[in-house]
């Protein structure tokens, strides 16, 4: 009947006509790919909270980093140490060492209140008490705004995620700390990582301020590399002046956002799920009154001597084609609006507030425009079958 | 109604576009009531709570603890009726996904605090009786299969007990139900005086928070200002709101739920409206014929649109109406999977109203456009087409 | 409603009517100061070739469509002072119709579709039974009347139709070149019908064609040519 070059060729005349006929039936176009941008821009906005928040847990750990907790602490508000074991804790070989000592900082953290930029209600923000290696234990820690605080003084440097979601938190400003009022002398950054959510002081600023005595929480090392925690680890948990767990810090956040975690992806999972369910179904009806509309159009084409496969084909190519179109429109629309949209949450783990962004990353738009392809695979094909079964002197006579 | 069957007769016309159409409008309905069962997890339970009743707290955070002598202090401040305290006691039953509150109290004036809360009165008096006794909600008795007799080992991330252990062993005497829909009968409540002497190392003699009942509900904010000027400058501040505005700020930390519900909601409609406005004027399009037929016989141009109305009112109506049953149906089922995460996750009765309202709504919305077309076709011209 | 008329007796005056019709900026002339009387209990036939405005006339007496100018009166009422909606109530009291290619709903069953004009009427469910049931019964499909049309033959639909003009006993039957889609046959047996409902019942009927067969069963034909009317035999 017709060869396969002659088969291509009679799908591109079929597209071409579909294509050209597209402003008669600009109507029906338009709402299908509108339609499909919307469910697109909605399963994409709704999944970057999710991926936004895994990726602020994952930028937060370096793979060299280690915290060290008191032994059956889940977290670092339930731990606690005294001076003596934190210095144990720095003296362990394994920590990588500077001119200026081991690149260990042990740390305290207290909660204060302050009021959140979108809704104006309280919200507790971590205030953390460190030592000078605090800034090189963790990755990418910068001052971008300001200047560091300086040792023995009350001054605070603030991270930029809390800056941006809590009020009073501007250079200059005083926040209150218990009875005190505190300066912010600086901002800094993180990489968007969990620490950038906090504010921080000296550690022994902030034990006189809460009566602390000389007790910190937890220490953040560094290590030599990654491949040197085994060994730092086994040297601390076999201690016996020391009741301790050492968590690699990738692990350690991880583990702390878990629930939050758990939560944002299985709802932002169910919504999405439902929405593509119901967006396949708009689709299908859609695809079945635009063949529908063109039936007679079709059956000339098949009378006239064009093979069902191809009108079939070139069917599905035109639902394919107006699918990704809108897929794409929904995927920008999501990028526009969602990426790095910035906003705080409470951890329940820590009982504070962890700032991170929305995130649209290419993964997630690959992912969008897959959808959209699926959808409109699924919702063309179908009645593109139809469209080619349909009896063709039946057809012709349909007004 | 003579005309129902008109209406459902020309439904019934391209029943696989009529399928079609009422399967995306089920599927928003789903989405509808599983939005509002989410919101309500989440924000709810502020319609619930007491309007007699404060929560007093330490001023900055709910993690630092009140001395325990706060109570007679509280107990004797004008319009306060009675206080007592509760604290988080953080422990996991075999696994940390297993969440649910465990909260040591001082169980009579508990009870009394906590009209919602039912328990048998012989339930009641076992759990006075027995220092180690605690009492569980049937949501979570039911759960891991509690029974009254049942001993339940819960391990604690705060607290030690005197022989150093973490773990802590409770005898199940009571399981007590809510009084409302919403209650939440997922926490468990034992002794203070048990707890209390137990705990080792920091915090005994203190506690999480209290709860005070007020003798008038409309001197609830003088009534907490007393309290907070009661313990200004002592060590620990205290911060007394009534009980609603306490939940709401919890709801506030979490995020602007309601706006993000709302937005993902109007998103998802906005789609449909499109798909079932487009289904409609469609449908509309091809029956222009008949329509004008219809218009010879002596229908009016008001019987039209109503005709033309009714039937997409009709068919939202319906997708509504087993969406938002499908979405009461399923609730339950993924409320298991959540369970820890959202303790009371279920769609209110009132938002099933709403969304039947909103149902009825869509349907006007997609036919007014088909309609007035079709109110507008003159009837000679109609025929001609046919 | 008063009645007026010089002769009683006249169903229809069709007084001195133009009608004329806009395609883009075009201005057509269908219909030409053309005046008509039609007697109550008469067939009339409306012959003319496609274009001559047959049609247009039709929908005018049956109020489908309103005049240029002129007047129109159907038992002494102006239809051109009709409002749009007494007019469609005027139109479920006095008016039947039949169509060329019946126009019946697919989705509704044959008794169903002869229901139709009844919703408009303030008859119980049982009366509304009643009276399809008679009508039915006149055009001899009572055996029929659950069925879809589209398992009825073409005849059999336009019985249907025929069914659906005269059930609610209306004032006038309009047909639009009933027998225009049938064969020989079937026509001739819907012939047969409408001159039975106007010899037997009484029926004012007003018939377009443009097949003499058909028209030779009228009791006058008149001719429309270019809009204008001209005298036919009167048998």
């Amino acid at each position: 009947m017709s060869g396969p070059l002659n088969w291509f060729s009679q799908i591109g005349s079929i597209t071409k006509f579909g294509l050209l006929s597209l402003p008669q039936r600009l109507g029906a176009v338009a709402a299908t790919v509108i339609g499909i941008a919307g469910v697109v821009a909605v399963l994409v906005g709704v999944l970057s909270i999710a991926t936004g928040f895994r990726q602020a847990m994952a930028v937060s750990g370096s793979p060299d980093g280690a915290i060290i907790l008191r032994s059956g602490a889940d977290s670092e508000m339930v731990s606690g140490f005294g001076r003596d074991e934190t210095r144990i804790i720095a003296d362990t070989p394994g920590i990588a060492r500077t001119a200026q000592g081991p690149l260990a900082s042990a740390e305290l953290f207290v909660i204060i209140d302050l009021p959140k930029r979108s809704t104006g209600t309280d919200a507790n923000v971590p205030l953390r008490g460190v030592e000078p290696a605090a800034l090189l234990v963790r990755d990418n820690l910068r001052i971008i705004q300001g200047r560091m605080f300086e040792w023995g003084k009350d001054e605070v440097i603030v991270g930029r995620g809390a800056a941006q979601e809590f009020a009073g938190l501007d250079v200059g400003s005083n926040i209150k700390v218990g009875r005190y009022e505190w300066p912010v002398v600086g901002i800094f950054s993180a990489n968007g990582g969990a620490a950038e959510s906090e504010i921080w002081t000296d550690a022994k600023i902030l034990q006189d301020a809460y009566n602390r005595g000389d007790s910190y929480q937890s220490v953040s090392v560094r290590l030599i590399s990654p491949d040197a925690f085994p060994a730092f680890k086994d040297a601390l948990t076999s201690n016996p002046q020391l009741n301790v767990q050492v968590i690699r810090q990738t692990d350690y956040y991880a583990q702390q956002s878990q629930t939050l975690t758990r939560l944002i992806t299985t709802l932002g999972f169910l919504i999405a799920f439902l929405m593509a369910i119901g967006a396949i179904f708009g689709a299908l009806n859609t695809m079945y009154s635009a063949v529908a509309a063109r039936t007679r159009e079709i059956a000339t084409l098949r009378a006239l001597g064009f093979g069902s496969s191809a009108v079939v084909v070139s069917l599905l190519l035109e639902s394919l084609l107006l699918a990704l179109v809108g897929g794409v429109i929904g995927g920008v629309l999501a990028y526009v609006a969602f990426n790095n949209f910035h906003t705080s949450t409470m951890n329940f783990q820590s009982f504070s507030q962890i700032t991170f962004a929305f995130k649209v990353t290419p993964r997630l738009l690959m992912r969008g425009i897959v959808w959209a392809a699926v959808i409109g695979l699924i919702g063309g094909l179908f009645p593109a079958i139809r469209a080619a079964r349909l009896p063709i002197a039946s057809a012709l006579r349909e007004l | 109604m003579k005309f129902l069957h008109l209406i459902w007769s020309n439904l019934r016309r391209k029943k696989l576009r009529t399928s079609l159409t009422l399967l995306s409008i089920v599927v928003a309905f789903i989405l509808f009531g599983f939005l509002a069962a989410i919101q309500e997890a989440l924000v709810g339970g502020v319609a619930l709570a007491g309007a007699d009743r404060l929560i007093v707290r330490e001023k900055v955070s709910i993690i630092n603890l009140l001395p325990v002598s706060y109570e007679a202090r509280m107990d004797r401040i004008p319009g306060v009726d009675f206080s007592t305290h509760q604290t988080w006691f953080g422990g996991v039953y075999q696994d940390p996904k297993n969440f649910f509150m465990q909260n040591p109290v001082e169980p009579e004036k508990f009870l009394k605090m906590h009209p919602e809360i039912i328990l048998p009165p012989d339930e009641e008096k076992a759990w006075l009786a027995t220092r180690t006794g605690a009492i569980v909600g049937r949501r979570t008795a039911e759960r891991f299969g509690w029974k009254i007799g049942d001993k339940v080992p819960i391990r604690s991330t705060i607290w030690t007990q005197p022989d150093g252990s973490q773990t802590w062993t409770f005898d199940i005497v009571g399981i007590y139900d809510g009084k409302d829909k919403g209650t939440d009968t997922t926490p468990m409540f034992f002794r203070y005086d048990y707890f209390d002497e137990a705990r080792q190392q920091w915090g005994k003699g203190q506690v999480g928070w209290y709860t005070i009942r007020i003798k008038d509900p409309s001197q609830a904010a003088e009534v907490a200002k007393r309290v907070d000027e009661e313990f200004e400058n002592s060590p620990a501040e205290t911060k007394t709101e009534p009980e609603g505005a306490f939940i709401q700020g919890w709801a506030s930390q979490l995020g602007n739920i309601v706006f993000i519900v709302a937005a993902i909601l109007s998103a998802v409609f906005f789609t449909i409206l499109l798909v079932t406005g487009n289904t409609m004027a469609q449908a509309v399009r091809e029956r222009t014929g008949e329509l004008g037929v219809l218009k010879a016989i002596g229908f009016t141009n008001a019987q039209v649109v109503a005709l033309v109305l009714a039937e997409s009112c009709l068919l939202t109506v319906i997708g509504g109406v087993v969406g938002l049953g499908l979405a009461r149906a399923i609730t339950p089922v993924v409320a298991q999977n959540l369970a820890g995460l959202l303790p009371m996750f279920f769609l209110p009765t009132h938002d099933l109203f709403i969304g039947f309202g909103l149902s009825i709504a869509l349907g006007l919305v997609t036919g007014i456009f088909p309609a007035l077309q079709a109110m507008r076709l003159r009837v000679a011209d109609a025929l001609r087409r046919m | 409603m008063s009645e007026n008329n010089a002769n009683s007796g006249t169903l229809v005056q069709v007084e001195r009517v133009g009608k004329v019709f806009h395609r883009g900026s075009e201005e057509i002339h269908v219909l030409a100061d053309l005046s008509l009387k039609v007697p109550a209990g008469e067939f009339l036939a409306l012959m003319g070739p496609s274009g001559s405005g047959k049609t247009t006339l039709l929908n005018l007496i049956g109020g489908l469509d309103r005049p240029t100018n002129g007047s129109v009166a159907v038992a002494g009422e102006r239809l051109d002072q009709l409002s749009d909606h007494a007019l469609a109530a005027w139109r479920a009291r006095h008016i039947g119709f039949v169509f060329q290619l019946y126009n019946l709903m697919p989705v509704l069953t044959a008794e169903r579709n002869v229901e139709l004009p009844l919703l408009l009427t303030h008859l119980s469910r049982a009366e509304r039974k009643k009276h399809v049931e008679t009508a039915l019964a006149v055009v001899g499909l009572s055996h029929r009347a659950k069925h879809y049309p589209r398992t009825l033959s073409g005849g059999e639909q336009q019985r249907v139709g025929i069914a659906r003009g005269i059930v609610t006993d209306p004032t006038l039957l309009l047909c639009d070149e009933p027998t225009g889609d049938l064969d020989r046959k079937a026509g001739d047996e819907i012939l047969n019908l409408l001159q039975s409902l106007n010899r037997e019942h009484g029926k004012t009927i007003v018939m377009v064609t443009h097949d003499p067969h058909a028209s030779a069963r009228a009791v006058r034909t008149l001719h429309l040519d270019k809009g204008q009317l001209s005298n036919g035999e009167v048998k």
